[in-house]
């Protein structure tokens, strides 16, 4: 089990997006040319530029139109997909909870961002060989907790948003909300068993689905994966065996009979 | 010499794979400068489309006439079918570097390519695709040098890889058998986007006994195209015999479908929207058609109706079944939506013709027929 996490109550927020801007600071992440799609969330989704997005949902809630928010980034699984799938292993699940990137290790092949079930890790598209793309997500600010300092949109939300802290303890004081406030929260905390468990946990007062996250079991998306992978070298013992015992036996068997094996070779040679 | 190459002058066809060999060469082009973006219409939603569907999935299962031809010409000791092996071993050669080729482009590092070599990961389907790959172009390679060899009159390098040929047969159809599975392994890593009718735990063993059943499919479509194109001789006869393997690899399949689904409690949703009617279409003309025509004896005494069965198993039991997995049934959020641009394409049929290309050019300069003699004209 990872150490840190974070607890978002969507409940609180405001949407006003300094998390976003302080993400991209922090990051030293570009700005996004964007235009009017009639709707609040800008840029329109998650980008290699952009690692940490509000979305806005107008939502109608027992006859009400109400205004939800959503704070995307990397859920920062406790058994990643992405690290799972990786041909080149370049994604890992730290002891401390972030899921990070050794960016000098990857390919490129974007196995990650077609595995994660949040649908996070981005990539690079407009760069090419001399810019060198790479797959990019947000990395829980892994340069600053792992020196005493909390995640960068954690530190600047307003509203108290975003609270970091220990996994265990997040898992209580969630429970401990909704417990208080029944009537203000859906009864869950997601993140809590969602693809195996996930260091970014979430509280709402609608629907985690309305709000657009995955519905998800608790088992981790790479499950089976792993373990038909964790067959593989006694099946191919046992295949290799078995082929080579057949070569053997036919070998056996055709050895009386005449060879049409070197006579149509003979044929074929020049 | 000049009379030769005005003999040879090119045909239309031949003009006509070289002007698409150097459009996919111009798009590379550009991709590689601009990125892939600029020739593509993947996305964060979509980040696999066209290359890996077809290019990769659908490459590397037509390109199993090879293994399946090997084993049973020198595993099985049949060796009645040497006569289709050389052909058979080439398509797969050849397919396998389109592979190569296509994934330089796909990839979004295609320069660490090597870093499957060092940076290993063997919980990843991929991570074994990526190795068995790599190996077993090797060795394809091995496989297909008796023709260099012969053409070049080398006998010692000849004898020592005739004296080997068993060991490859033997490995390569290990890793045949491990990385056409492991295709399929690829998607059990992603539970919540295969569409329930295609994901199942056996997607491995789908993979696998799908491409059992295309290799002899891809034999016949090989065979039928080569023979007229040289205008030599069809082994109707061999390729009748080595279709009888299509019913079993089918019906195999088609069991456990049948198993799988029930077991899964998935009959329902077999019948239930547009995907359900992609999966019968599969089943119907990809599997079941195919298992009925290739048991019947006028089927497989006919060139014409062989290369209509083998069509049909090709493009329904294998072409759509890969692209229903890994690519029509992905979800799709809100506003995200993947055709392939004109230039993936491009580079798709850029790649296909030079593979065109290289047949032909093998066909014509080495021994790759038995007793055929479109290797001899020319080039003396």
């Amino acid at each position: 089990m990872s150490k840190y996490a974070m607890l978002i109550d969507e409940t609180r927020c405001t949407g006003c997006r300094a998390c976003q801007v302080a993400c991209k600071q922090w990051n030293d992440l570009p700005a996004e040319v964007t235009h009017n799609r009639g709707t609040y969330t800008n840029p329109p989704a998650l980008s290699a530029k952009t690692w940490s997005l509000i979305e806005f949902q107008e939502i109608e809630n027992a006859g009400k139109v109400g205004f939800y928010f959503l704070k995307r980034a990397c859920m920062h699984c406790e058994h990643p997909a992405c690290a799972s799938v990786c041909p080149v292993g370049a994604f890992h699940k730290t002891a401390e909870g972030p899921v990070v990137y050794d960016d000098w290790k990857c390919i490129g092949c974007r196995y990650c961002m077609a595995a994660c079930p949040f649908g996070i890790p981005t990539f690079d598209w407009g760069k090419g060989l001399i810019e060198q793309p790479l797959v990019r997500k947000c990395n829980f600010c892994i340069d600053r907790i792992s020196n005493g300092l909390t995640p960068a949109c954690a530190k600047t939300c307003p509203s108290k948003v975003i609270t970091f802290g220990e996994r265990d303890q997040l898992l209580a004081l969630g429970k401990a909300r909704i417990q208080q406030n029944p009537e203000r929260y859906v009864n869950r905390v997601y993140g809590e068993t969602e693809a195996g468990g996930t260091s970014v946990l979430y509280l709402s007062s609608i629907p985690f689905e309305q709000l657009g996250l995955p519905r998800l079991g608790s088992a981790p998306a790479p499950l089976l994966s792993e373990q038909v992978m964790g067959y593989t070298l006694p099946f191919a013992a046992v295949w290799g065996t078995t082929l080579t015992g057949l070569a053997l036996l036919f070998r056996l068997r055709n050895r009386g009979k005449k060879h049409p094996a070197a006579e149509s070779e003979k044929e074929t040679t020049p | 010499m000049n009379a030769n190459l005005a003999r040879h002058r090119p045909s239309l066809g031949v003009v006509v794979l070289g002007i698409l060999i150097a459009l996919g060469i111009v798009v590379a082009l550009i991709r590689y400068v601009f990125g892939l973006g600029a020739i593509s219409n993947l996305s964060d939603a979509y980040p696999w489309g066209l290359w890996i569907s077809f290019d990769l999935l659908c490459g590397v299962a037509l390109a199993a006439g090879a293994f399946i031809t090997a084993s049973t010409v020198y595993i099985f000791g049949l060796e009645r079918f040497r006569p289709i092996l050389r052909p058979a071993i080439l398509t797969g050669f050849l397919g396998y570097l389109m592979v190569i080729v296509a994934l330089l482009v796909d990839l979004g590092r295609p320069e660490r390519i090597w870093h499957l070599l060092i940076f290993w990961n063997p919980e990843s389907p991929l991570f074994e695709v990526g190795w068995c790959v790599m190996l077993y172009t090797t060795v394809l390679a091995f496989e297909f040098s008796p023709m260099l060899f012969e053409r070049l009159g080398w006998r010692i390098p000849l004898a020592i890889i005739h004296r080997l040929t068993i060991v490859f047969v033997i490995v390569g159809t290990l890793l045949s058998t491990l990385h056409q599975s492991s295709l399929g392994s690829m998607f059990l890593a992603m539970p919540s986007k295969v569409q329930p009718l295609w994901f199942s735990p056996f997607l491995p063993l789908y993979f696998f006994l799908t491409a059992v059943a295309v290799g002899p499919a891809m034999v016949i479509l090989e065979s039928s195209i080569s023979s007229r194109i040289f205008r030599r001789g069809l082994e109707v006869e061999l390729l009748g015999e080595i279709g009888k393997a299509i019913p079993l690899a089918l019906g195999a399949y088609l069991l456990v479908k049948l198993y799988d689904l029930t077991s899964a409690g998935e009959w329902a949703i077999a019948f239930q929207g547009p995907m359900s009617v992609l999966f019968w279409l599969e089943m119907i003309l990809g599997v079941i058609v195919p298992i009925i025509l290739f048991s019947m004896p006028s089927v497989r005494r006919s060139g014409t109706r062989l290369l209509g069965a083998a069509l049909l198993v090709i493009l329904f039991g294998v072409a759509l079944n890969r692209f229903d997995v890994s690519l029509i049934g992905w979800p799709r959020s809100a506003g995200s939506w993947y055709l392939p641009h004109w230039m993936e394409l491009a580079i798709t049929i850029g790649i296909v013709s030079a593979g065109v290309i290289a047949y032909g050019l093998v066909a014509r300069f080495m021994p790759l027929f038995p007793s055929s003699h479109a290797a001899s004209p020319a080039s003396e």
